[in-house]
C-alpha cells in the first residue's frame, strides 16, 4: 500500500520566485508533493511550467535573482530550504543526485571519466582510497550497461556518443547510492532507440537499488511508461497529481485533458488534434484566479476571481479545479 | 497517375579533402585518406500530388540532407530530383519557388533584423509577384492564413513566441505560392500543446491550398498522425517505405519494428522497455553490407557482406532486408 | 483558432533603440564614458565656436604671450586656463582644434577601412573556396605586421600629408575589419534564415547585403570603436614622430610632439595637456566599445 511507505521527500507549498528588473516571476508558486523510497514520480509540464525550477530548488541550485521564499522541502527529516550551502554540499551528489538534459552539464570535457568519478566519490567520503574508488566507478559503469568499463574509464567525454554520455551521467549520479535521483529531461535529446535503452537502465536500477526517482519531462508518454505517479504542472502550480494509470485513463483537469489530446498517436489519425488555444500567460503577469482560465473551455466567473484549491478525488488524486463533477469529489 | 516529384539515385557525399600537409605526406609514402560521409546513399522514391509523405529516422540517417536536396538548397552529388510541372497549380510562378522549406529552429529561421512584414513580402516583391504598393495588404492576408494577428506586422522576430515564429516561417513560405513543402523537424522545438496547433495548421493549409508535403521528423507519433505514406531511413539509406496503415500494423524491416516498439506511447501505460542494443554507428565508418546488421537480432552472414536492395514486398510496400528473400 | 489569444497574454520585449539603451545603461562606467565622448565630439565638431580663440589665426597670436603657465593672464586680459605654447597660442584652443583633426582623421579612416574590410570579409565568407583562401591569407600577412611598422613603410614610400596619412591608416586597419566580418559572416551563413533566403531564390547580392551584412554589424561596430581609438593613437604616434600630419593641420599627436622639447625646461603644459586630452578621448571610446562588445556577446546574454 503506497500510503504506508514513509515519504523520503516531502515538499510543502514550495515558492520559488525570481526578482528581475521587469518584475517578480513566480516560477514555482505553491507546489506540494511527496516521493516515497523506491518510487518513480513524473513531473510533467511544458516550458515555463516551473518543473525544472522545482528540481533545482530541491537541490539548492537556484541562483539569484531566484530565491526560495516560502515552503519547506523535507528530505528524510531535514528541511533542505533551511540549510546553508555547505550543508547542502554534503547532500548534493551524495544523498540526492541530479541528471540533466545535456550530459555535458555533468561532464567536464577536459578530464577523464575516471578522474571525475573518483572525485565524486572522494568528495563525499574522504576515507575511500583511490583504488577502491576506481573499482566502485568501474562497477557502476557496468551497472548502467557500459561494456569494457576499465577501458571506458580512461576515456574523455568527447569519445562517447550522446547516449553513452548520458549513461555516464547516470552512473555518476548512482556512485554514492543516493536515496533520490532528480532527472531533468534526461532523454529528451536522445534518439528513440537510445532513449529506450536509457529508460530501461533507469527502470532496472531504481528497482534494484530502491532509489527514488523524480523524472521531470514534457513528454507524458515517457512518464506513462515508467512512473508510478505523476504531477502535472502549469504556470508554477501543480494542477493534477495522482496515479499515472488513473490520470491517463481519465484526465480531470482541463489542462491535462488538453495536453493528452495534443499528443498525436495512432488513435488520432485523420482527426484534428485537440489543441489548446492561446499560449501560456507571461509569468510576470499571471491573471488573478486560475492561471489556465484564458485557455479553458469550462472557465466561469469563479475561475477568474479565485485560485482553485486542491480537491481530493475518490481515486486518491488531487486536482486544482472548480469544475470537478461533485460525484467524483471526496 | 504520375508522381509530382520523382527522386532517383539521389546521393550526397560530404568530403573532407586532404589539406596541403597531408597531400605532401602522401607523396612521401604516407597513406592519408579523404574522409567521406555518405549522408544520403542512392535514394529512390516518388511522391504524388496531395500526399503527405513522412520521413522518419534517427541521428545520422540523412533525412535533413535529403530534405534540403529536395528543397533545392543543397545540390546532390549524384542523382536527380524531378518535378512534374504539368501538375503544378500555378504555372506562372518561377520554378525555383515551387518547393519551399519550413525549418526547425524558430529562433534562427527568421532574420532577426527584419520586421515580419518585410520577411514575408521580400521574396514576392523581389520576384515581382506582387507590386510593392500591395505589401501591407498581402502580408496581412498571409498572417491571417496562418492564424496570426495582423497587428503584429511591424514587429521583430524576437518579440514573438516560438510557435508564432514558426507560423511566420510558414507564412513566408506560402507567400510565394509553392506546390511542395518540405517540413524539416518543423515542430520539434515547440511545446507539445503548440505542436498540436501547428500540426492542425499544416493539415488545414494542405487542404486549402492543394499542397504536397515531405514531412521530416524523428517523432514517430507525429509521423503516424499526419502521413499518408512513410519512408524509414537509417544511416543514409531507405530501409522501408509503406502506406501508413501498413507501417503501423505490419512493419517489415527489423529497424522499423524496433523503432515502433521502442516509442513511448500514452496508451500503452507502464511497461518494461526492451530496447535494441548498440549505438547508432558513426556515418564516417558505417558497417559493411546492411548498415543495421550489428544491431539486428536476425542478422545473417549475408547481411554483413551484401547491401540489401529496396525490394517490393507488397503493393506500395518496399523493404530493404535480405530476410524477405528467404520467405 | 483564436488569433487574439495568441497576442494578448504575451509581454512584448523591448525593441530597437529602447532595447539598446536598456542594455547599454547596465554599465554606469560606459554611460559616463559615452557622455564624455559626446562632449569631446561636440567640441571637435564645433571647435571654432567653442574655443576661446583661434590659435591659427596669425593676427590674434602674439609671440610675447609664449610659454605662459596655466592660469595666467596676458597683457590684454586674456585668460589662458591651460597656458600657451611656444608660439603664444592658447593651449585650450589648440587642443580643441587638435581634437577636431584627430577625431576627423581617425573616424574617416575607420569608416573607409570598415567598408573596404567588411566587403572583403563578407564576400570571402559567402563565396568560400579559393577566393576566400587567397583573401584571408592576404589579411593574415597584413595583420602579422605591427601597425606602426606598416604605417611607417607606407608613409616613407608615399610621403607625408593629410591624404597620405589617412590612406596609410586605412591600409593598416582594413584587415581587422575583414577578419571580424568574415568570422561573423561564417556564422550567419549557416543559419536557417539564410537557407530560407536561398530557398526563396533571392540572389547572392541580395542575400549578402540584405540578410548577412546587417547581422554582422554588431561585431563590426565593436571593432570599429576600438579601431578608431587605435587609429587616433596611431596617427598621434606618427605625428609625434614628425611623419604624419603637417604643421598646418595639427592633431593632438603633433601638439604633443611639438611641445616635447619644452619639457626639459619645465614648461610641461605644452605637451602634457594635449596628452591628457588624447588619453581621455581614447579611454572613453574604448570603454564604450567594451560595453558594446559585452552587449553583443551571445554568451553573456541572459
Amino acid at each position: 500500500m503506497r500510503q504506508a511507505l514513509e515519504p523520503i521527500l516531502k515538499i510543502n507549498n514550495l515558492q520559488t520566485h525570481f526578482f528581475t528588473k521587469a518584475g517578480i516571476l513566480k516560477a514555482v508558486d505553491g507546489v506540494s508533493f511527496e516521493i516515497a523510497a523506491g518510487e518513480i514520480v513524473g513531473l510533467v509540464g511544458e516550458s515555463g511550467s516551473g518543473k525544472s525550477i522545482t528540481g533545482f530548488s530541491v537541490m539548492g541550485l537556484v541562483d539569484p535573482p531566484g530565491k526560495i521564499i516560502d515552503g519547506n522541502i523535507n528530505f528524510k527529516g531535514k528541511d533542505l530550504s533551511a540549510l546553508s550551502n555547505d550543508q547542502m554540499q554534503n547532500i548534493r551528489g551524495n544523498r540526492i543526485a541530479m541528471i540533466f538534459q545535456d550530459p555535458m552539464m555533468t561532464l567536464n570535457p577536459v578530464l577523464r571519466i575516471e578522474t571525475q568519478m573518483i572525485e565524486a566519490i572522494q568528495a563525499h567520503d574522504g576515507g575511500v582510497s583511490r583504488e577502491d574508488a576506481r573499482i566502485r566507478s568501474r562497477d557502476t559503469l557496468g551497472l548502467v550497461g557500459i561494456s569494457s568499463p576499465d577501458e571506458r574509464l580512461r576515456a574523455y567525454p568527447h569519445q562517447f556518443s550522446g547516449g553513452m554520455r548520458q549513461r555516464v551521467s547516470i552512473a555518476i549520479a548512482m556512485l554514492n547510492r543516493p536515496d533520490l535521483i532528480i532527472a531533468d529531461e534526461p532523454t529528451t535529446a536522445l534518439d528513440v532507440t537510445i532513449q529506450g535503452q536509457v529508460i530501461s537502465e533507469m527502470q532496472k536500477l531504481c528497482r534494484e537499488t530502491q532509489t527514488a526517482l523524480l523524472w521531470i519531462t514534457h513528454d507524458l508518454a515517457v512518464v506513462a511508461g515508467i512512473a508510478d505517479r505523476v504531477c502535472v504542472m502549469y504556470a508554477g502550480r501543480i494542477v493534477e497529481q495522482g496515479l499515472v494509470a488513473n490520470i491517463i485513463a481519465n484526465p480531470m483537469h482541463p489542462y491535462t485533458q488538453g495536453l493528452m489530446g495534443s499528443v498525436p498517436s495512432q488513435n488520432q489519425r485523420g482527426k484534428p488534434l485537440q489543441q489548446i488555444d492561446g499560449m501560456v500567460p507571461s509569468m510576470l503577469n499571471l491573471p488573478v484566479g486560475c492561471a489556465f482560465q484564458n485557455r479553458c473551455n469550462y472557465a466561469n466567473e469563479k475561475c477568474s476571481n479565485m485560485q482553485p484549491d486542491i480537491t481530493q478525488v475518490a481515486d486518491g488524486r488531487q486536482v486544482r479545479c472548480f469544475n470537478i463533477p461533485a460525484g467524483q469529489q471526496l | 497517375m504520375k508522381p509530382i516529384l520523382k527522386v532517383q539515385n539521389l546521393s550526397k557525399d560530404f568530403i573532407k579533402s586532404l589539406d596541403l600537409v597531408a597531400k605532401g605526406l602522401n607523396r612521401i609514402g604516407q597513406n592519408y585518406k579523404e574522409e567521406v560521409v555518405h549522408a544520403v546513399d542512392d535514394v529512390n522514391f516518388s511522391i504524388f500530388k496531395g500526399e503527405i509523405v513522412g520521413v522518419v529516422g534517427e541521428s545520422g540517417c540523412g533525412k535533413s540532407t535529403l530534405g534540403r536536396m529536395v528543397a533545392g538548397i543543397l545540390s546532390p552529388s549524384t542523382g536527380s530530383v524531378e518535378f512534374d510541372s504539368s501538375q503544378a497549380n500555378n504555372k506562372e510562378i518561377p520554378s525555383a519557388l515551387r518547393t519551399q522549406m519550413i525549418f526547425q529552429d524558430p529562433f534562427s529561421s527568421l532574420n532577426p533584423r527584419k520586421r515580419v512584414v518585410d520577411i514575408i513580402t521580400e521574396a514576392p516583391i523581389y520576384h515581382k509577384l506582387i507590386p510593392p504598393s500591395e505589401k501591407r495588404a498581402f502580408a496581412t492576408e498571409m498572417l491571417q492564413r496562418v492564424g496570426l494577428d495582423p497587428d503584429t506586422l511591424e514587429r521583430y522576430p524576437h518579440q514573438f513566441s516560438g510557435g508564432q515564429r514558426q507560423r511566420v516561417g510558414i507564412a513566408r513560405a506560402l507567400a510565394v505560392s509553392p506546390e511542395f513543402l518540405v517540413c524539416d523537424e518543423s515542430i520539434a522545438a515547440l511545446d507539445v500543446s503548440i505542436q498540436a496547433q501547428i500540426i492542425n495548421l499544416f493539415v488545414d493549409l494542405k487542404d486549402k491550398f492543394d499542397l504536397t508535403y515531405l514531412f521530416i521528423s524523428h517523432d514517430i507519433g507525429v509521423i503516424e498522425h499526419i502521413s499518408d505514406r512513410v519512408i524509414v531511413m537509417y544511416l543514409g539509406r531507405i530501409v522501408e517505405t509503406a502506406p501508413i496503415e501498413t507501417f503501423v500494423k505490419q512493419p517489415n524491416h527489423p529497424y522499423t519494428q524496433a523503432l515502433l516498439t521502442g516509442v513511448p506511447r500514452l496508451e500503452v501505460g507502464k511497461r518494461q522497455y526492451e530496447p535494441i542494443s548498440g549505438e547508432i554507428p558513426s556515418p564516417l565508418s558505417p558497417p559493411t553490407g546492411c548498415h543495421f546488421h550489428p544491431r539486428c537480432n536476425f542478422a545473417t552472414a549475408r547481411c554483413k557482406a551484401e547491401k540489401p536492395a529496396l525490394r517490393k514486398i507488397a503493393p506500395a510496400h518496399f523493404s530493404a532486408c535480405h530476410l524477405n528473400d528467404e520467405a | 483558432m483564436s488569433a487574439s489569444a495568441n497576442k494578448q497574454s504575451y509581454d512584448l520585449p523591448a525593441a530597437g533603440l529602447r532595447k539598446f539603451w536598456l542594455d547599454f545603461s547596465e554599465s554606469p562606467t560606459a554611460v559616463i564614458a559615452l557622455f564624455v565622448f559626446l562632449i569631446i565630439l561636440f567640441i571637435a565638431i564645433f571647435a571654432p565656436w567653442v574655443s576661446p580663440s583661434n590659435p591659427y589665426d596669425l593676427t590674434s597670436v602674439d609671440i610675447m604671450n609664449s610659454r605662459l603657465p596655466p592660469g595666467s593672464e596676458d597683457f590684454s586680459g586674456n585668460f589662458y586656463i591651460l597656458g600657451t605654447d611656444g608660439a603664444g597660442r592658447d593651449m585650450l584652443s589648440a587642443i580643441f582644434y587638435g581634437l577636431r583633426v584627430s577625431l576627423g582623421v581617425g573616424a574617416l579612416s575607420g569608416l573607409v577601412a570598415l567598408i573596404l574590410g567588411a566587403s572583403v570579409g563578407l564576400s570571402a565568407a559567402y563565396f568560400g573556396g579559393r577566393f576566400e583562401t587567397i583573401m584571408m591569407r592576404i589579411v593574415d600577412i597584413q595583420l602579422s605586421f605591427p601597425s606602426i611598422l606598416m604605417a611607417l613603410i607606407i608613409l616613407a614610400a608615399f610621403g607625408k600629408g593629410v591624404e597620405k596619412t589617412i590612406i596609410a591608416l586605412i591600409l593598416v586597419q582594413w584587415a581587422y575589419y575583414a577578419r571580424a566580418a568574415r568570422a561573423s559572416a561564417l556564422v550567419e551563413k549557416n543559419k536557417e534564415y539564410v537557407e530560407a533566403a536561398k530557398c526563396l531564390a533571392l540572389g547572392d547580392k541580395r542575400i549578402i547585403l540584405s540578410h548577412i551584412a546587417p547581422n554582422c554589424m554588431a561585431p563590426l561596430i565593436v571593432v570599429g570603436t576600438l579601431q578608431t581609438a587605435h587609429a587616433i593613437s596611431l596617427e598621434a604616434t606618427l605625428s609625434f614622430l614628425g611623419l604624419g600630419l603637417p604643421i598646418t593641420e595639427p592633431s593632438l599627436g603633433l601638439l604633443i610632439g611639438n611641445g616635447f622639447e619644452y619639457m626639459y625646461s619645465g614648461d610641461f603644459w605644452i605637451s602634457i595637456f594635449p596628452g591628457i586630452a588624447l588619453l581621455i578621448t581614447i579611454v572613453s571610446i574604448n570603454l564604450v566599445g567594451d560595453q558594446l562588445r559585452d552587449m553583443f556577446n551571445p554568451r553573456l546574454q541572459k
